[in-house]
């Protein structure tokens, strides 16, 4: 997913999030007090920026409150991140194309009502369609009869796609335009929950008191101020809460959230500030967190542009990524918060595999030089990066330009734009020279979402303009694969494929600099950087 | 005198539209696509940006969706912002909150920079006077940031005495801080201008004629002399309670209020047009009664100013 916007810190910005999620906690609790499974923590949040329904959340704000408000098919176990069946008993298939949901009995919602096969077909024939806005709706884009529910122009022709069929309440079919091996990874996202009967009777309203099937029910939404929600009694999650609830408080700067943590105002946080990286780790000591996040940081090259269009230009490409001394940027500039990159796909992800891009991500001042040469020069000898000025990047991208500069000779220099969304709006409107800054948080712990979703062509983040027939093919292939496990390996192939052409320079992973007070333990965190909710102890 | 009132009441009007029209072209002309924003690095797809659009009317043109927004506001609708709630209810959250913060303020520039004022001005030269001159010097050099973080950590952080953000904004203990930070700059300016004020009406004729009636000391400085001395400090402070309203964006976000500053701020962010308009227009009217009453007060400091 995207990264994303305003509020954090940096890259990534925040949109996207997804579930609950992934991989690889750290951190850890502090000795084992006794807990109290009745009281609530606080979490550091933001004020949502939509309604909050399931397939309307793609910024961290909404996110990470409606991922804990309902509970879909799956989710991703918070420590290895692979894959973990909720409510469904399994979702099985033969071809990759069509695929048997069966659901397990017992599941309710927060109102009562049972969570059925068609609580999960209406609520994804809803969220599809173009009419009920949901900026979520082109994830069920491979399910068959999505264009008629949502067609590039006009009205739908009909309110239900095709490729979905219930058969009985615990049963239902799923068949898809495509094969995608990897679809029951994407059916860990939130936007894949079910909803409620009374729900599509008022939408609107549903968005503000929203009533899930998750592990905490919503108790209130006090705007810009906090939700709060509690524990749900009869939740048939593996995940069942050990604390009484989240409360989600809403802050504007992180400073202030610090702030909080450090007086035991707020027990868990999201990002330290920037100006906390460096002492945070004293500041906290065994309650300071540091652990991988599955997202990346990249420099993208304008690929449409003939001047880079010729095939020997990756050279030049591979040179100038072999002039960055990340190791030195990550340490000094950026206070230990990234991790030198090697590949395209970030740590801990599942197919992720070190050393991709090998010497090309290594830094090496003459290799690069002479592969520029070979390459034929930087058109123009100077190149711009263009990035947002509210993402906290100017640091790095004035500190990689240095770097690039003393290498190689090349004069590059930051190209800030104002804000997000109008580096964004230059970006796709294909209105900048030569390089931008680009990042990828995972929507799902899969290499697949890291290759595929923006380096394929014509994919919908594919902002470089990079084609490749070799590396559409591979990826066409991983698709059709017969497992998981296939599919990773499919993609790792179509990976090398990057470090030959180079479209984008990978730079550093995302890592999650994070800390909690001394009312709680047992606080480990995922790679989508959340928290793993229902662990968190409260002391008594 | 109601004459006049009426006049400045009526020439709100034309003010009103004219500031709602110029926000609406600013908030219209700010670079970015809001729609494709909400989509983060994702790319926004095609036709559920077209339906998104056309549910926020900003697929018509400009002067359309003006009209739109003002045929709305006759209804009482400020229009709804992207979370779907009214603005209206945004703006019934935020002003709250945000008039307690400027009333603490407000009232430690009156009650501690008007007295430090006076005493600078009636002892010229003292110690206290240069003491007042010093502090307020230091105060007006420091950015409110700075000294909004260093009052959280002494005394939130390192002292405990106060929690660190505003739990509670209807808890007024809560609001002293802030207030006070947010006052520091003002409460100076405030100190200075009394004192200066002071000084030169210390020299003017009716002073030298009340003490030669033999008034008591404290009628001089009562009546006579600080009277007179406010009509530049009140000026001052009215138009600071404007200030205070809108201009507490660096303060909320330090202490974490949820007022109008950090809810206007994101709604620039986010170019939220109808949550922009509806606050900033607000503001408008804030700075515009705030100086009325300044100039009606004019008339009880001084009496040879009367309004026809």
């Amino acid at each position: 997913m995207p990264a994303g916007t305003r509020v954090r810190w940096a890259v990534v910005s925040a949109t996207s999030v997804a579930l609950v999620a992934t991989g690889c906690g750290s951190g850890g609790g502090s000795g084992g007090g006794s807990s109290d499974a009745s009281k609530t923590f606080t979490y550091q949040s933001s004020e949502p920026q939509n309604p909050l329904q399931p397939a309307n959340a793609n910024e961290v704000g909404g996110g990470r409150i409606v991922q804990n408000l309902f509970k879909g098919l799956a989710d991703y176990d918070p420590t290895s991140g692979k894959l973990r069946m909720q409510v469904a008993d399994s979702i099985d298939t033969s071809d990759a194309q069509t695929y048997n949901v069966t659901l397990k009995s017992g599941w309710t919602f927060h109102d009562g009502t049972p969570v059925t096969a068609q609580s999960f077909v209406n609520a994804w024939n809803w969220a599809a369609n173009v009419g009920n806005n949901q900026i979520n709706s082109s994830w069920f884009g491979d399910i068959e009869g999505y264009k008629d529910v949502h067609p590039e122009n006009g009205s739908p022709t009909t309110d239900k796609m095709s490729g979905l069929t219930v058969q009985d309440d615990t049963h239902f079919t799923i068949k898809l335009y495509n094969k995608v091996s990897y679809f029951p990874y994407k059916l860990g996202y939130v936007a894949f929950s079910p909803l409620p009967e009374g729900f599509f009777k008022d939408p609107a309203g549903y968005g503000q008191k929203p009533v899930g099937n998750g592990p905490y029910q919503f108790v209130s939404w006090d705007h810009n101020s906090q939700v709060v929600t509690k524990t749900f009694a009869n939740y048939q999650g593996v995940d069942k809460p050990k604390n009484g609830g989240v409360v989600f408080k809403m802050y504007t700067t992180s400073e202030a959230a610090y702030a909080d943590l450090q007086s035991n105002n707020l027990d868990v946080m999201d990002q330290v500030p920037p100006s906390a990286l460096a002492n945070y780790k004293n500041d906290l000591g065994d309650r300071a967190v540091d652990a991988p996040q599955g997202a990346i940081q990249n420099v993208g090259f304008t690929l449409y542009q003939p001047e880079w269009q010729p095939a020997n230009t990756a050279k030049v490409r591979q040179g100038l990524s072999m002039a960055i001394d990340r190791d030195t940027i990550t340490q000094t500039v950026l206070q230990g918060s990234r991790k030198s990159a090697t590949a395209w796909v970030a740590e801990g992800v599942e197919g992720y595999k070190s050393g991709t891009c090998g010497d090309y991500c290594t830094y090496n001042p003459d290799k690069a030089k002479q592969l520029i040469q070979e390459g034929g020069g930087v058109p123009g000898n100077a190149i711009k990066i263009t990035y947002n000025a509210d993402g906290g990047h100017k640091e790095w991208v004035d500190a990689v330009c240095n770097s690039i500069r003393q290498v190689t000779g090349v004069n590059c220099s930051g190209d800030p734009k104002t804000d997000f969304k109008t580096a964004r709006a230059a970006i796709t409107g294909h209105q900048i020279n030569g390089l931008f800054r680009t990042g990828w948080v995972q929507d799902y712990p899969l290499n697949a979402n890291f290759l595929a979703d923006v380096y394929r062509t014509g994919a919908a983040s594919n902002d470089t303009g990079y084609s490749s027939p070799e590396f559409d093919k591979l990826s066409t292939e991983a698709d059709q694969a017969a497992s998981i496990q296939d599919t990773a390996t499919g993609y790792q192939k179509a990976e090398e494929q990057l470090a030959l052409d180079m479209p984008a320079i990978p730079l550093w992973y995302y890592r999650t600099n994070s800390g909690y007070s001394t009312n709680v333990q047992n606080v480990t965190f995922d790679s989508f950087g959340n928290p793993a909710w229902t662990q968190v102890e409260v002391k008594g | 005198m109601g004459h006049y009132v009426l006049r400045r009441v009526l020439q709100m009007i034309p003010v009103f539209f004219g500031a709602t029209l110029l926000i609406f072209l600013m908030v219209y002309s700010l670079p970015g696509d809001p729609i494709a924003a909400m989509f983060g690095d994702k790319a926004a797809d095609p036709a559920q940006v077209a339906s998104l659009r056309h549910k926020y009317y900003l697929d018509q043109p400009l002067w359309k969706q003006y009209l739109h927004y003002m045929n709305n506001i006759f209804h009482l609708d400020f229009g709804t912002s992207f979370t779907g709630r009214p603005v209206s209810e945004i703006m019934a959250d935020a002003f709250p909150v945000t008039i307690r913060l400027a009333l603490v303020a407000f009232f430690f520039e009156i009650f501690v920079g008007l007295p430090l004022g006076l005493i600078a001005g009636l002892y010229r030269g003292s110690v206290a006077d240069t003491l007042v001159l010093v502090l307020t010097l230091i105060v007006i050099s420091i950015p409110v940031f700075v000294l909004g973080y260093i009052a959280q950590t002494i005394f939130a952080i390192n002292l405990g005495w106060v929690t660190a953000t505003v739990q509670d904004s209807e808890d007024i203990t809560q609001l002293i801080l802030p207030g006070l930070v947010l006052a520091s700059l003002s409460l100076a300016y405030v100190a200075r201008l009394t004192r200066t004020s002071i000084g030169e009406n210390l020299r003017a004729d009716y002073m030298r004629t009340a003490v030669a009636k033999g008034l008591p000391r404290h009628t001089i400085i009562g009546r006579h002399l600080l009277r007179n001395s406010l009509i530049p400090v009140v000026t001052f402070l009215g138009t600071d309670l404007g200030a205070l309203m809108g201009g507490a964006i660096v303060t909320e976000g330090i202490f974490n209020i949820a007022g109008v500053g950090n809810v206007l701020y994101k709604a620039i962010n986010q170019k939220e047009g109808p949550t922009v308009v509806g606050i900033v227009t607000v503001l408008v009217l804030v700075y515009l009664v705030a100086s009325l009453v300044v100039d009606l007060l004019y008339a009880v400091l001084d009496p040879r100013i009367r309004y026809a």
